[in-house]
């Protein structure tokens, strides 16, 4: 906490800026960082942006089932959305079932899938969030694409990767290029740490721009409303992410 | 009316044949849990497991008992307690057969089940490791588009079975699952609904309009068996909440063959569940 705030205060505000201006953020399972990113910016906008958070029951007005999520989405009612993924490449193909051997008989098995493969389609900006910055999640071509970050022309594909944000830095995402670009480095964070930790190319600019902490009063809205709104969904979160309110 | 829906437990896993397509909810959305472990006791084998759209310690018990012969789902994890430990092992063993799936395919698959059409078009997915793998969909160029538009088809699921547990049922057979429409679609796709609830009421949940629309009718529903905390040890929506120290005991046991069938004898088929 040496620079005033915590270092999830500082993701969520990265996480924050991307998402200004949206009418609609969902959030999916297990998301902590990004659940309080939306609720930030829902605070923000005096409740113009809407926020859907799969597992809150507060914040979650969906009346139509499991698949009114994805149907949402696929009319353009969602403007942003997170993925993440056990490798990730430089094209931004996410691999969330396995690595290590053949499929189906991965060495190792994540979850699955889930909406990936939909939603990476359909959702105009989907911002994808690690937090662990290796060359293990990193990786120079994923062993298995849940969803693909480019399409070939011709395939329906209103959306796709906008950025992507680590605890080291942010990226963003050329759709045309197929290629990540240095967009920022975290405060005390240095190329060389983020290309040592990374396993596959991308672009940096000339100079490369630091991240810049948390505004002040965003800092307040965080931990004086934003902590317990999102304790509903992760308590244990809530409890160790954000410093003290002033 | 009296009426033969209402049934009890083992009636009702008797209801499930060797062999049969399964679909279940997700963790959140009601889980047959109480049926689930009837179903072990009574042996089951060879199930087609659909996850609708994924799933959790159902499908993990199911597998590690080796009731399962394949899986479809767009996801198979305990969540915030880990990975399926059975589930994971199975599939590295080759022990079952996995289709993977992203959760708008198979929710379009059993929509198109519901409507007895023989398969849906959906986006995305083209490009995709899980597409490569499922021989069973098509690729199509859009018959309305002015020029070439690549389209996913998948064929429409008619499960065997739909299981599930929701909070309320009334004598008739009627089943009130509220916003947790998921359900109401597995009921009109599948051949044969068994649900089990917390209760069983007297009043006709159709005459009040209020909880007719979150209601299932009971033309649509196999079998109603009454199991108070039957999702135990999930959650039940409105109702209670997960059983954290215990699933984070059954992740810890299902680690090893022994610990698994520690677990099983402890909380399945010995003494403890009698009272089922």
């Amino acid at each position: 906490m040496s620079a005033g705030h915590t270092p999830q205060e500082l993701l969520i505000a990265v996480v924050a800026r991307l998402l200004e201006g949206c009418g609609h953020v969902a959030v999916g399972a297990s998301s902590p960082i990004p659940g309080a990113a939306a609720l930030l910016v829902r605070a923000l906008s005096g409740g113009a942006t809407r926020v859907s958070i799969l597992g809150s029951t507060r914040n979650n007005f969906f009346t139509n089932g499991g698949t009114e999520l994805f149907d949402c989405a696929a009319q353009g009612r969602i403007d942003a959305f997170f993925l993440g993924g056990g490798q990730i490449d430089g094209q931004a193909n996410i691999n969330l079932v396995g690595a290590g051997g053949e499929y189906p008989r991965h060495k190792v098995r994540w979850p699955g899938s889930f909406g990936s493969a939909f939603l990476y389609f359909v959702v105009p900006k989907v911002i994808l969030f690690r937090e662990e910055h290796t060359r293990r999640v990193f990786v120079p071509r994923v062993e298995f694409i849940s969803a693909p970050g480019v399409s070939e022309p011709g395939v329906y594909r209103p959306g796709g990767p906008q950025a992507m944000v680590t605890p080291l830095c942010l990226f963003a995402f050329d759709r045309d290029r197929g290629r990540f670009r240095l967009a920022s480095l975290h405060p005390g964070v240095t190329l060389e740490q983020v290309r040592d930790n990374t396993g596959f190319d991308f672009d940096v600019p000339d100079a490369v721009p630091t991240t810049a902490v948390p505004e002040p009063d965003r800092l307040d809205l965080l931990r004086n409303s934003i902590r317990g709104e999102i304790a509903e969904i992760y308590p244990r979160f809530a409890a160790g992410a954000f410093a003290d309110a002033a | 009316m009296g009426n033969s829906t209402i049934t009890d437990l083992d009636d009702l896993a008797a209801r499930v044949p060797d062999g049969a397509q399964v679909v279940v909810p997700p963790d959140y959305s009601g889980v047959a849990m109480a049926a689930t472990r009837a179903l072990l006791r009574r042996g089951v084998r060879g199930l087609h497991l659909v996850a609708m759209p994924t799933s959790g310690l159902q499908a993990d018990m199911l597998v590690g008992a080796g009731a399962v012969a394949m899986v479809e789902a767009a996801s198979i994890t305990m969540g915030e307690f880990g990975g399926a430990p059975c589930f994971v092992r199975a599939l590295r063993e080759g022990r079952i057969a996995m289709r993977d799936a992203t959760c708008p395919a198979l929710h379009s698959a059993l929509q198109a089940g519901q409507k007895g059409a023989p398969f849906m078009p959906i986006r995305g997915l083209l490009g995709s490791d899980i597409l490569a793998h499922r021989d069973d969909w098509r690729v199509i160029d859009n018959p309305f588009a002015d020029g070439s538009d690549p389209v996913v088809l998948v064929p429409a699921i008619r499960p065997d079975v739909a299981l599930f547990h929701a909070p309320l049922a009334d004598r008739e057979g009627n089943v009130w699952i509220g916003v947790r429409r998921e359900l109401l679609v597995m009921a009109h796709a599948a051949h044969a609904t068994l649900v089990t609830v917390e209760r069983v009421q007297d009043e006709n949940l159709l005459d009040d309009p209020r909880t007719a629309a979150g209601t299932i009718p009971a033309l649509y529903v196999s079998a109603v068996a009454e199991a108070a905390q039957g999702a135990w040890p999930l959650q039940l929506w409105g109702h209670y909440g997960l059983d954290g120290e215990h699933l984070r005991t059954y992740v810890a046991q299902a680690r090893s063959d022994e610990g698994f069938a520690a677990y099983m004898a402890e909380h399945v088929t010995g003494k403890a569940e009698a009272a089922e």
